[in-house]
């Protein structure tokens, strides 16, 4: 008799893996080897977490299909099982996978849509925050409000896109009507946030993407202005007030009386 | 840009977008009372969700997701139908992504030869 971690591991290997022998040790009732009753459990494994990702990731099931969605999903399955026991969080990485899957390939904008759909749902399971409103801001010195730092909501997920992703997605989540997109029109930069209950998505005007970034590494208003404005089009004023409407900060500090 | 002329820019943008943001949140109620209202409402909010027994999907309207669900990882795996063991290189993706445009054209999908 093998010990128990050796035949747990060639159980686990066998799951996931259509092409190996059934694991040794395992009888029907007959005392014959039975590669039916072990397919009940490759198939459970695999259909489990096919299911995973198609409902974390509806609108990118919607635009290849269900029969391609699951081929591609059973790919991905495979090749990147569960590393936690807590399924909320399964696909990570998902989006990189479907960038370098080859039937894919002629759908460019693919990966970004699924990036949305991560970045919302790791929106709707991140902690809860109250957003902060212009009235706290209020009292603030207009002098030192260049020194102030942000702290970002944290459910705040951001997401560009070479390719109108945004567009598309809207298009295929609830009540979205698909239409012809020019995917050359140019890209799209995406916010996505949960300030209460709902998961709000965002497109970011020009230079917002920079900006935002810059704040959320911690850098002081004044050094995200400089790092964005040379972006053309960029309007300081709309992405502030633009950011404070979407409820992306929860606190500042002044950088300057800081420590 | 200079330090000064960054730094006044910052602060007349920092003014403004206050000003815009106040303006946005009062056109959206009639008076101060609602508004004070409101606020303690997404306050009850915040402390019934900081409880964790508040079941945030309930009776509210996902935006981008098609129905209210608990997160991916709980169907009863043991339900499961037979899988459809396709394969995905042989697979042309039929959902809504022909409607989209691609630089060689509209819906061009095809599957790639092995």
């Amino acid at each position: 008799m093998r010990p128990l971690a050796e035949r747990q591991g060639a159980f686990a290997g066998g799951l996931l893996d259509a092409a190996r022998p059934i694991p040794s040790g395992l009888f029907g009732p007959d005392g014959q080897a039975s590669l039916k009753r072990f397919s009940v459990y490759r198939n459970n494994v695999v259909v489990s977490l096919i299911e995973a990702l198609e409902a974390a990731y509806p609108a990118t099931v919607r635009l290849v299909g269900e029969e391609f969605f699951r081929a591609m999903a059973r790919a991905y399955a495979v090749a990147h099982p569960p590393t936690s026991p807590i399924m909320l969080g399964y696909g990570d990485g998902f989006a990189d996978f479907i960038a370098g899957f080859a039937p894919a390939r002629d759908l460019p904008y693919l990966a970004d849509v699924a990036r949305i759909e991560r970045a919302w749902l790791e929106a709707y399971h991140a902690p809860d925050a109250m957003p902060l409103t212009a009235d706290t801001l209020a009292p603030v010195a207009q002098d030192v409000a260049g020194s102030l730092v942000f702290q970002m909501h944290p459910s705040l997920r951001i997401v560009r896109s070479r390719y109108p992703a945004l567009t598309i997605w809207r298009m295929n989540v609830t009540d979205g009507e698909p239409v012809s997109v020019d995917l050359e029109r140019g890209g799209e930069d995406v916010l996505i946030v949960r300030p209460d209950v709902e998961v709000e998505v965002r497109s970011l005007p020009p230079g917002g993407l920079e900006f935002v970034r810059t704040l959320a590494a911690g850098h002081c208003l004044e050094q995200a202005t400089e790092h964005a404005i040379p972006i053309e089009g960029f309007d300081l004023a709309a992405n502030l007030a633009g950011l404070l409407g979407a409820g992306a900060f929860i606190g500042f500090v002044n950088s300057r009386t800081r420590g | 840009m200079s330090r000064p002329i960054l730094s006044t820019l910052v602060a007349g943008a920092f003014a403004t977008a206050l000003g815009a943001a106040t303006a946005a949140s009062a056109a959206g109620s009639m008076s101060n009372d609602m508004m004070k209202m409101q606020q303690e409402k997404q306050q009850k909010t915040m402390q019934a969700l900081g409880t964790g027994k508040f079941e945030k999907c309930f009776g509210v309207a996902l935006k981008g997701q098609n129905d209210c669900y608990a997160g991916p990882g709980t169907t009863c795996a043991g339900t499961s139908s037979a899988n459809y063991q396709g394969n995905a290189f042989k697979l042309v993706a039929k959902g809504t992504c022909t409607t989209i445009s691609t630089p060689n054209g509209h819906g061009s999908l095809t599957p790639i030869k092995a």
